[in-house]
């Protein structure tokens, strides 16, 4: 047994490093925790320059051909960073996936684009009305000449605000059961009929609610079949890397011992145990996650092990932000912008951030539907 | 990276998985209760080389010695088999003589001349404890008295303990105590996850058996989600234990850190995961008849002889500060 990430990895990781101290300024964390939007465009450029937009493709795909564990590495080190990655990740992600099954003339289109970091692409996946059920989309694209319009909306369409495109889930026909009738489109922004409207959220993070009014869509911009949007999907969550969630447990900690030992509280045996075992879920994340990228890389079937890793590492981030916060006292109530808020107020402001993450990218509910059904061998439970 | 155990860790396993499954079904198990020793199946440890392969020149790491753990307590085994391995690597570090006799470790150092909660101090021959700096071999006969206890494990209380050979004194003698401890916890920590493991097993067997209100219990997501919390955290209290104890070779300045981390979790994670195992279990849960309750007693006995999760937890800490 070898519990190293290897080689291959710790250089990556050392040059991700490098890069980010190089190039991930405070100015730049700044502009992105005053605007609520994780996104610099110098940054994604940066990271263009350095030639790690495709991280993760496979060389075929035109990408480095990376393996799972170093791109383990890179996430870590990103994340535990805070780099703005997330408008990254999206458009590359379905620049991916255009790659892989779009036709000829958005592969044309597109991929350029995205290689140069001009475009943004956002997600439009959850509605008002359905969130954890996707296949539930209501949003309408019905045929019109060589085109498709659209009327209805999508929930946490985040960046839609200066994206160029959403990737939009649509139902394409009502008459069938409910998976088999959604098609995928790239829908571009600068369209008649196109409202986009702030989302504010608890954490600061904006988001958006968009509307489409009678959009006009060519037919150009459908991804894959009439009525085959649900098999896309699945593609699409192929594709995606799997996220890591445990580096704000890290940055948590590590404000949390060094308010300790400034403060003087780390005599106080309830603090230092909690810091203790803050560390030690943070070590279990760590490894439950390096756990499904080794699977994985392996080719065994790691089917249930990403959603084990998103499970344990957010509801256990939750508990340490509640913990901490109470174990801290009425200081730790400040905020960020307050000049006595205890470490900047990263605690307040991680006590806000941790619900999302229980929430988003499948919440917790999703996550123990998969691990009962695929690693426990439960029968589906209501 | 490569968390696969390869082809002669995977022999290990296999055999000492064969021996419990004939020497410690769960009815032999509960067999050996009170006493918590069952001297057939010690005999057959002993006799494949248990104590043997913990020793420096055999050949087996800490990591190996943590699968065979892993093993000892999916089955509850019934012998003192870590302590013994743990006490023999501490005896050939000081210099002590080798010898057949059962040799134990009291986790806790002495106090006023006295050793509380002895693991396998009521049925070991000799005990290795720490007396303020002094490492001392104590011969029990005479000196251990068996206390009864909520996992049925042979602990004992011993007194008189100024009698014992003296091995080591000073600053030598407490790192090496400590350095077995971390042994034991890591050792412990790996046996309380294939505990959990095992138990977690049992609770999902019976969920998809057992139906209520026309189905099984583990289509109620009150019930399913909560064993789906227990998965995660068992696996992770597998592989920390894994980790550590392959630390122990590889990242030796990480070792104690990890030890520590190791217990604490696999501690926390084995009451959780039995107490969800025996509750879906209903009124079955609680009868002697069922061995989840064996599985339940267990899990909060075999770490807490040392220290609770937030020992564990603080010394995590210590630990880190000091490094």
């Amino acid at each position: 047994m070898d519990f190293r990430l290897g080689e291959k990895a710790e250089l990556l990781r050392k040059e991700t490093i490098e890069f980010l101290d190089e190039h991930l300024t405070e100015e730049i964390l700044e502009g992105c925790h005053a605007t609520g939007v994780n996104h610099d465009v110098e940054f994604a450029k940066a990271v263009r320059d350095r030639g790690w937009l495709t991280m993760g493709w496979s060389v075929e795909d035109g990408g480095d051909g990376r393996d799972p564990l170093e791109l383990i590495a890179y996430g870590e080190e990103m994340h535990r960073r805070n780099a703005p990655m997330y408008a990254i990740g999206t458009t590359m992600g379905i620049a991916h996936l255009i790659q892989k099954l779009g036709t000829d003339e958005q592969q044309r289109e597109i991929i350029p684009k995205a290689l140069n970091a001009e475009i943004v692409i956002a997600l439009g996946f959850t509605e008002p009305e359905n969130g954890s059920d996707a296949a539930a989309a209501a949003t309408r694209a019905v045929r019109t000449g060589d085109g498709w319009t659209i009327n209805g909306s999508k929930m946490f369409t985040t960046n839609a605000h200066i994206a160029d495109y959403v990737f939009m889930l649509a139902r394409t026909n009502p008459d069938v059961s409910k998976h088999r009738g959604l098609t995928t489109f790239l829908v571009p922004l600068d369209q008649p009929g196109v409202e986009v409207q702030a989302v504010r959220t608890m954490s600061g993070e904006r988001t958006n609610i968009t509307f489409y009014n009678d959009v006009f869509v060519a037919d150009k911009w459908r991804i894959g079949e009439v009525d085959g949007g649900w098999t896309v999907m699945a593609t699409a969550f192929l594709t995606e890397h799997s996220a890591s969630f445990h580096a704000e447990q890290w940055r948590l900690v590590e404000a949390f011992e060094r308010w300790a030992r400034e403060s003087g509280r780390l005599r106080d045996g309830d603090v230092a145990a909690r810091i203790g075992k803050s560390h030690t879920e943070f070590e279990v994340s760590t490894l439950l996650q390096r756990r499904a990228a080794w699977a994985a890389s392996e080719g065994l079937d790691a089917h249930g092990l990403g959603s084990m890793s998103k499970l344990f590492s957010t509801e256990r981030l939750e508990q340490q932000a509640n913990e901490t916060l109470s174990l801290v006292g009425p200081d730790g109530l400040r905020a960020r912008g307050d000049d006595t808020a205890v470490q900047r107020g990263t605690i307040e402001h991680m006590v806000r951030h941790a619900k999302g993450t229980t929430i988003y990218a499948g919440t917790s509910e999703i996550q123990r539907n998969i691990i009962g059904q695929h690693v426990l061998g439960l029968p589906r439970s209501y | 990276m490569d968390l696969k155990p390869n082809a002669d860790q995977q022999q290990l396993i296999d055999a000492f998985a064969g021996l419990y499954a004939d020497l410690a079904s769960t009815d032999r198990v509960s067999a050996a209760e009170p006493s918590g020793h069952d001297a057939a199946l010690w005999q057959q440890l002993v006799a494949i080389g248990a104590v043997e392969m913990a020793l420096p020149d055999s050949g087996a790491g800490l990591i190996e010695l943590a699968l065979v753990a892993e093993q000892h307590g999916r089955y509850l085994a019934p012998a003192p088999m870590i302590e013994a391995q743990v006490a023999a690597r501490l005896l050939a570090q000081v210099g002590g003589e080798p010898s057949d006799r059962l040799t134990t470790l009291a986790v806790r150092p002495a106090v006023g001349g006295r050793a509380e909660l002895v693991p396998a101090g009521a049925v070991a021959d000799d005990a290795l404890m720490l007396d303020g700096d002094r490492l001392l071999l104590v011969p029990l006969t005479g000196r251990a008295t068996a206390v009864a206890n909520l996992g049925c494990l042979p602990l004992a209380d011993v007194d008189d303990i100024g009698g014992g050979a003296v091995l080591a004194t000073g600053a030598p003698a407490v790192s090496a105590f400590e350095a077995a401890v971390d042994e034991w916890r890591v050792l412990t920590a790996a046996a309380l996850s294939g505990l959990a493991a095992a138990a977690l097993e049992i609770g999902v067997a019976y969920v998809k058996e057992r139906t209520a209100f026309d189905r099984p219990l583990g289509a109620f997501q009150g019930v399913a989600h909560r064993l789906a919390d227990r998965a995660s955290e068992v696996d992770g209290a597998q592989l920390l234990a894994r980790e550590a104890a392959w630390a122990h070779g590889e990242e030796p300045e990480r070792f104690a850190e990890l030890a520590a981390m190791a217990l604490g979790f696999a501690a926390e994670t084995a009451a959780d995961t039995t107490w969800h195992a025996l509750h879906f279990h209903g009124g079955y849960g609680f009868m002697l008849e069922y061995p989840i309750q064996m599985y339940f007693r267990r899990a909060r006995t075999w770490g807490a002889v040392l220290e609770s999760p937030a020992e564990s937890y603080r010394r995590v800490t210590d630990v880190r500060g000091a490094a």
